[in-house]
């Protein structure tokens, strides 16, 4: 990452931390690709297998093994890094040399001064562009296991397992420039990267499973000054967690300097279960990682066609659907419904259930309420959908009748809207049949009512409950509810 | 027992015609073996059970009329830094005593197909590290034509091995001149191939970006054909050339009739007068043949050396990092993992190992990287472009493959910079790239053997061999 010394970004004063201070933020963001193999050899890449099942002579590091590039994990890169409005250029790999038992040849395959994508960015749904420096293609590590001792780690441990199904596996590292100004737009970032990884199908991007790793580098100072001295966070194994970890981290060096001390650059853990952050290794510790480049791979150098069938092969990423979803319906892009529609891949089909001809917004949230289950295409005909959203617009059915139709035609995979409301015997009350109801369950409690026209909401529900038992449920809550203000006066 | 030929090219058509079995063969070669090896020492192994059943096979697969390859029945010898399934491979080193691979190396798995019957798996210089093949763990091969002297390094066993008569063939791996320095020293052809015409899957790296697998033989014909057989793109080696091997056996017997053959008027010194004067004879005989000698001018050469031991000790610095003793081969324990790392590595390594270990760890490091390996790679550039311009104006360049003949045992081991010299002639191809052979063209000190080096530009073997082919004619009509 690198830091330049004053940043054209300042925080808003709401963003200001106590005492004037400002937090300056960059994420390290690793993702493993959705390929089938491994990035330099035929071994599947799949996640939850027996331990050394996806091994062979390249992933163990065998004498003699050679790596050969996967070109469906540049192609999954190339997205990455398009979708980041990234520039994709000709690259080599480098060998970053250290000694670890769960890293086979004692280096990691990566790439150093020449990343595949390079000078991104990431616009947040909040409006906030983040500056992506690169995002670049490496091999994963196996997964060590430390049994005995305190820790769950390699000092003081009584032996180590050792599993390389992981080794191998392609990661992009996707490292944004020091941007981000508080927890929030750190979070936001994320989540959003995610979104976009799991639109354009490069990894699923699951902190729980590990598929999608973070780490921050955080440093506090005050605006107009330089960057303050910067400590990596690692082990932040949730969105939650990097937010916790960014506000504590901040506070945490705050509290040192105010207290007359000096931050230390070093790498630090975060305890996700006592919510702090401590000292890993100090920058004395770090490794020399002697990078050079591999002699065992060629250069990479993306031909103009490639890329652009790879560009016309994406599709709409998240920030589009939300624009989509917000010409459609009105609803803001940050509102829940929109999120959630485009979080799931749901917006094509709620486009679809509009151009059948159903009403936007509830075509919105019937998608969003009854197909949190159903994965990006519900099986459910769009068309069935808009018919529903229709007969409820035209007060034809209530919202509860229409909810009770929705579960019912969900449930059997598609149907006629207004024939089961039929045979359900929904029928939508003309508004004076309703009006005569509401009067007779106002003569039937004067108390009640005399409570609600006295200012008691809550003795509303009294009267209504009369009107939907005597109605079986057929009037519209909403009606009611109108009709009772009405007569309030 | 009928006579068996000396070549792999009539053992081959002998067999395929019925005229001798493999095992027969396979059996005269084993009693060669029987009676030297102690005194030689060639082999870390002798496969004599594996071998007997290979050539068993191929006899059953003559007598039912099934097809067979081109080395039908022909023994070979494996450098012990080859992957060979199931077969100990050690790198003559103790770190990786009794691991046996799970694979064949790609080479091993050509030969196969080819016919070629593996009879063992020869000594070299731990990890390839040496000119002279002192280096092993396993002790010292010892130069058949005089065995109070080296065979030269590190493909030495391999080169004694054909010297000896073990095998009429054998592969070697040539990173700074490993195939043909030994070759020049035991009096047999040795070639090392372009960078990128053999795959170099399942050898074990030195020097990823120098290492090059390649035959010793007693005839350029055989080592154009052993050549022709492992050479060929290979999808597990990325920096194979995409493309089929090339026809090279043709070439060795076309004459050299109007070619043009450099030589170096800038040549680094120091090579022994009787060295000198095979070359000049050399020059002769070729200018006899019908070629044209042209001077040419490779002013980088004197920096290879320098370059050759940043370059190469820093790829094999990465390369060996692997043997810490968690995997596979030899581990020491130790109270923590650093420390299991580093019994291991201590007890595992011979000295110069651990020298060209250091050596390259440090001309990687944070703040030496520029000075060192950054320059050494300049110098690469430097070497690779005097070449370019040298073909310019010739097919092929002329030079000493090493600058002495064989040398007696200890003579050098003590001092590492008289020992790097040996590779003064060899190590500038091994930065280009290029492809370059040594044959045996009469002798020099002591009546050793000398070789002559033949140069070529990037898949220029077919040239190269031509000319390997004219001195080898020269050779034998002079002697």
């Amino acid at each position: 990452m690198s830091d330049s010394p004053l940043s054209s970004i300042v925080a808003t004063p709401e963003q200001m931390l106590p005492g004037g201070w400002e937090m300056v933020v960059g994420l390290e963001v690793h993702v493993e690709l959705a390929t089938a193999t491994k990035l330099f050899s035929g071994s599947p890449n799949r996640f939850g297998d027996e331990p050394n099942i996806n091994i062979d002579p390249v992933t163990l590091g065998l004498p003699g093994a050679l790596p050969v590039l996967n070109k469906k994990a540049v192609e999954l890169a190339m997205r990455i890094g398009l979708a980041l409005n990234c520039r994709i250029q000709r690259c080599i790999f480098h060998r970053k040399n250290y000694f670890y038992p769960d890293q086979p040849k004692a280096y990691q395959i990566s790439q150093y001064d020449l990343p595949l994508n390079a000078d991104g960015h990431l616009e947040l749904p909040s409006g906030v562009v983040i500056g992506v420096e690169r995002a670049h293609l490496e091999e994963d590590t196996g997964k060590s296991t430390h049994v005995g001792g305190a820790t769950g780690r390699i000092h003081g441990s009584d032996y180590s397992l050792m599993d390389f199904n992981r080794a191998g596996v392609p990661l992009v590292e996707i490292v944004s420039r020091p941007d981000i100004r508080t927890s929030e737009q750190a979070r936001e970032y994320v989540s959003e990267l995610r979104s976009i990884l799991e639109a354009i199908g490069a990894s699923d991007a699951k902190m729980e499973e590990g598929s999608m790793r973070c780490d921050a580098n955080v440093s506090v100072h005050k605006p107009g000054t330089p960057f303050g001295t910067r400590c990596e966070i690692k082990n932040v194994n949730s969105i939650r967690a990097l937010g916790r970890a960014i506000d504590y981290e901040a506070r945490r060096q705050i509290d040192i300097i105010d207290s007359g001390g000096v931050i230390r650059q070093e790498t630090r853990h975060w305890d996700d279960a006592e919510g702090r952050t401590h000292t890993l290794r100090t920058k004395e510790d770090a490794d020399d990682y002697r990078y050079f480049p591999e002699p065992d791979l060629v250069t990479v150098d993306p031909s103009q066609e490639w890329i652009e069938e790879v560009r016309a092969a994406l599709p709409p990423l998240p920030a589009a659907r939300r624009a989509m979803l917000h010409e459609l319906t009105g609803y803001d892009i940050r509102s829940e419904a929109v999120v959630v529609a485009v979080e799931r891949g749901q917006h094509e089909y709620v486009k679809a259930v509009v151009d059948a001809g159903g009403d936007p917004v509830k075509a919105l949230i019937y998608v969003t309420q009854a197909f949190a289950e159903a994965g990006a295409s519900p099986a459910v005909p769009a068309a069935d959908i808009a018919a529903l959203t229709i007969l409820e617009r035209d007060n034809k059915l209530s919202a509860t009748q229409a909810k009770t139709v929705l579960a019912e035609i969900v449930a059997n995979g598609g149907g006629d809207a207004a024939a089961i409301a039929a045979a359900k015997g929904f029928e939508a009350m003309d508004t004076s049949a309703v009006e005569t109801m509401v009067d007779e369950a106002i003569a039937a409690d004067p108390d009640a009512w005399a409570k609600y026209c006295a200012g008691e909401e809550k003795a509303a529900g009294a009267i209504v409950g009369r009107i939907m038992k005597a109605s079986k449920g057929k009037a519209d809550g909403k009606v009611v509810s109108a009709i009772m203000q009405s007569r309030r006066g | 027992m009928a006579t068996i030929p000396t070549t792999a090219s009539e053992i081959a058509a002998a067999v395929a015609s019925g005229a001798l079995t493999a095992r027969e063969v396979l059996e005269a070669h084993l009693a060669r073996i029987q009676e030297r090896e102690a005194d030689i020492h060639a082999f870390n192994l002798v496969t004599a059970d594996a071998a007997r059943a290979q050539a068993d096979a191929i006899d059953a697969d003559i007598a039912a009329g099934r097809p067979v390859g081109p080395l039908a029945g022909v023994p070979i010898a494996i450098k012990d830094n080859m992957c060979t399934h199931g077969i100990e491979t050690t790198c003559s080193s103790k770190i990786l005593e009794g691991w046996k691979p799970p694979y064949d190396a790609t080479v091993v798995t050509r030969l196969r197909a080819a016919g070629a019957v593996m009879v063992g798996k020869t000594n070299l210089d731990e990890f390839a590290m040496g000119s002279s093949t002192e280096n092993s763990a396993f002790g010292a091969t010892r130069n058949p034509l005089d065995t109070s002297r080296v065979p030269g390094g590190s493909s030495g066993g391999s080169a004694a091995a054909v010297a000896a008569g073990f095998s009429p063939v054998s592969l070697g791996s040539d990173t700074g001149g490993s195939i043909r320095q030994p070759a020049a020293l035991c009096g047999v052809v040795g070639v090392k191939p372009t960078y990128g015409l053999v795959s170099r899957y399942g050898l074990v790296a030195y020097a990823s970006s120098l290492d090059q697998i390649g035959p010793f033989a007693t005839t350029v014909a055989d080592a154009a054909l052993i050549t022709e057989v492992i050479a060929g793109h290979d999808v597990m080696d990325s920096t194979s050339i995409p493309q089929d091997a090339p026809s090279l056996v043709g070439a060795v017997s076309q004459g050299v009739t109007g070619m043009r053959i450099g030589r170096v008027v800038d040549l680094p010194g120091g090579a022994e007068p009787e060295v000198s004067a095979r070359l000049d004879a050399a020059f002769e005989a070729l200018a006899a043949a019908g070629a044209t000698i042209v001077d040419v001018t490779l002013p980088s050469l004197g920096y290879a050396l320098t370059a050759y031991y940043l370059i190469a000790p820093a790829e094999a610095s990465s390369n060996l990092a692997r043997f810490d003793g968690v995997r596979y081969g030899l581990r020491v324990n130790a109270v923590d993992t650093n420390a299991m790392y580093g019994a291991t590595r201590a007890a595992g390594f011979g000295d110069e190992v651990k020298r060209r270990i250091m050596l390259g760890t440090y001309a990687l490091s944070a703040g030496y990287y520029d000075a060192y390996y950054g320059k050494a790679l300049k110098v690469r550039r430097l070497i690779a472009q005097d070449f370019d311009k040298a073909y310019e104006s010739v097919d092929t360049i002329l030079m000493p493959t090493s600058p002495l003949v064989a040398f007696k045992f200890g003579e050098k081991a003590d001092d590492p910079m008289s020992m790097y010299l040996c590779d003064i002639y060899t190590i500038p191809t091994n930065l280009a790239g290029h492809p370059a052979m040594s044959v045996p063209f009469g002798t020099g000190a002591h009546g050793l053997p000398v070789g002559i080096q033949v140069l070529a530009p990037a898949l220029g073997e077919a040239a190269m061999f031509r000319v390997g082919g004219a001195l080898e004619a020269a050779a034998g009509g002079a002697q």
